[in-house]
């Protein structure tokens, strides 16, 4: 009877690939939940001050970061130091940061477009003033002291 | 998502001149707030003057009344004070009328260089506050509902008869440490 075939060779059975895809999407949603979107790495050490009446910053987009503070590398000193992107810089570099920004904006959108300063609650009043003057020089109008929501 | 949140303001434009631009304010429009290098806040205007001796202080007590109360009263000059603001009729269209207002008074935040940001915050936060508290007294007054649940105009009108009006000045050195 044909149905006890001994002559054929033994063949490996074909693997089910049927659950390859759910596999596949497992791990690409696993990914997808986990990933955060990269924003820069903070080189200075910053507490923020605490404020009452502070408004949320809406527009992502149309918000550029000036981050002032301690180094978070000890072995730069304990001075006050400003990051821009993700490198130091000195306050006459402001001016070329705020033009490069902003021409990579929507030329619709670059009026509106607002400096966030990101200080240490203990930067000295100084530094926050040259900064400020820069902005001012760069027609950077729109400022926002970053602060934390608290009580005062 | 983190959110950035702040006191948001608005710097004025550069001088366009070598020669500084000032603007003559009155005597009597003006309320000067210092915080100084030891971090002590000094209200003058033309009535006196209100010392707070730092940051955690701004709510007063023993006879001074809190900052923000001292900026209203500033802003409102409710009695036609001759020592506060000038008040001027405005029409601020219905329902809120031609009311008197101090539309030229001007608080002008000043610092040391050697101010810590926090008190200087802490100052900037209780300016805001009380226009803030302003805005929401007049929004209960004409509106009858908080400021919150204004439609737009509204919002604008209200801004319109309490303006922000504050001035930070360039940096003085007040004999520093």
């Amino acid at each position: 009877m044909g149905k006890f075939n001994k002559s054929g060779k033994k063949e490996m059975p074909a693997l089910n690939t049927a659950s390859m895809p759910d596999l596949v999407f497992a791990i690409l949603f696993f990914f997808m939940v986990t990933t955060t979107m990269r924003s820069e790495t903070l080189m200075v050490q910053m507490k923020l001050p605490t404020a009452s009446e502070v408004q949320k910053l809406e527009k992502k987009s149309l918000v550029t970061y000036i981050n002032i503070g301690p180094p978070m590398d000890a072995n730069l000193g304990t001075g006050t130091q400003m990051q821009l992107n993700d490198r130091f810089a000195q306050v006459e570099d402001i001016q070329n940061y705020i033009a490069q920004e902003k021409a990579s904006m929507n030329e619709a959108d670059q009026p509106l477009m607002t400096v966030s300063i990101k200080a240490d609650e203990n930067t000295r009043m100084q530094y926050i003033t040259d900064v400020k003057q820069a902005l001012r020089q760069a027609y950077a109008l729109k400022i926002s002291y970053s602060a934390r929501q608290g009580e005062n | 998502m983190d959110v950035d949140s702040g006191l948001a303001r608005r710097l004025p434009p550069p001088p366009q001149s070598e020669e500084e631009t000032s603007v003559e304010v009155q005597r009597r429009n003006l309320l000067v707030v210092l915080v100084n290098a030891q971090n002590e806040i000094l209200l003058q205007d033309q009535q006196g003057v209100v010392v707070y001796a730092n940051e955690n202080d701004l709510e007063g007590g023993g006879g001074r009344s809190a900052m923000k109360d001292v900026i209203k009263s500033f802003v409102l000059n409710e009695a036609n004070n001759p020592s506060l603001p000038q008040l001027i009729e405005e029409d601020f269209g219905a329902p809120i009328g031609i009311v008197p207002v101090t539309s030229n008074h001007v608080i002008s935040i000043q610092n040391d260089a050697t101010t810590r940001y926090s008190a200087y915050i802490a100052v900037q936060n209780e300016v805001v506050r009380a226009y803030n508290e302003l805005r929401e007294e007049g929004s209960r007054k004409y509106f009858g509902t908080s400021y919150e649940e204004l439609t737009e105009d509204q919002k604008n009108q209200i801004n319109k008869l309490y303006p922000q009006r504050i001035s930070e000045a360039e940096p003085k050195n007040y004999g520093g440490e």
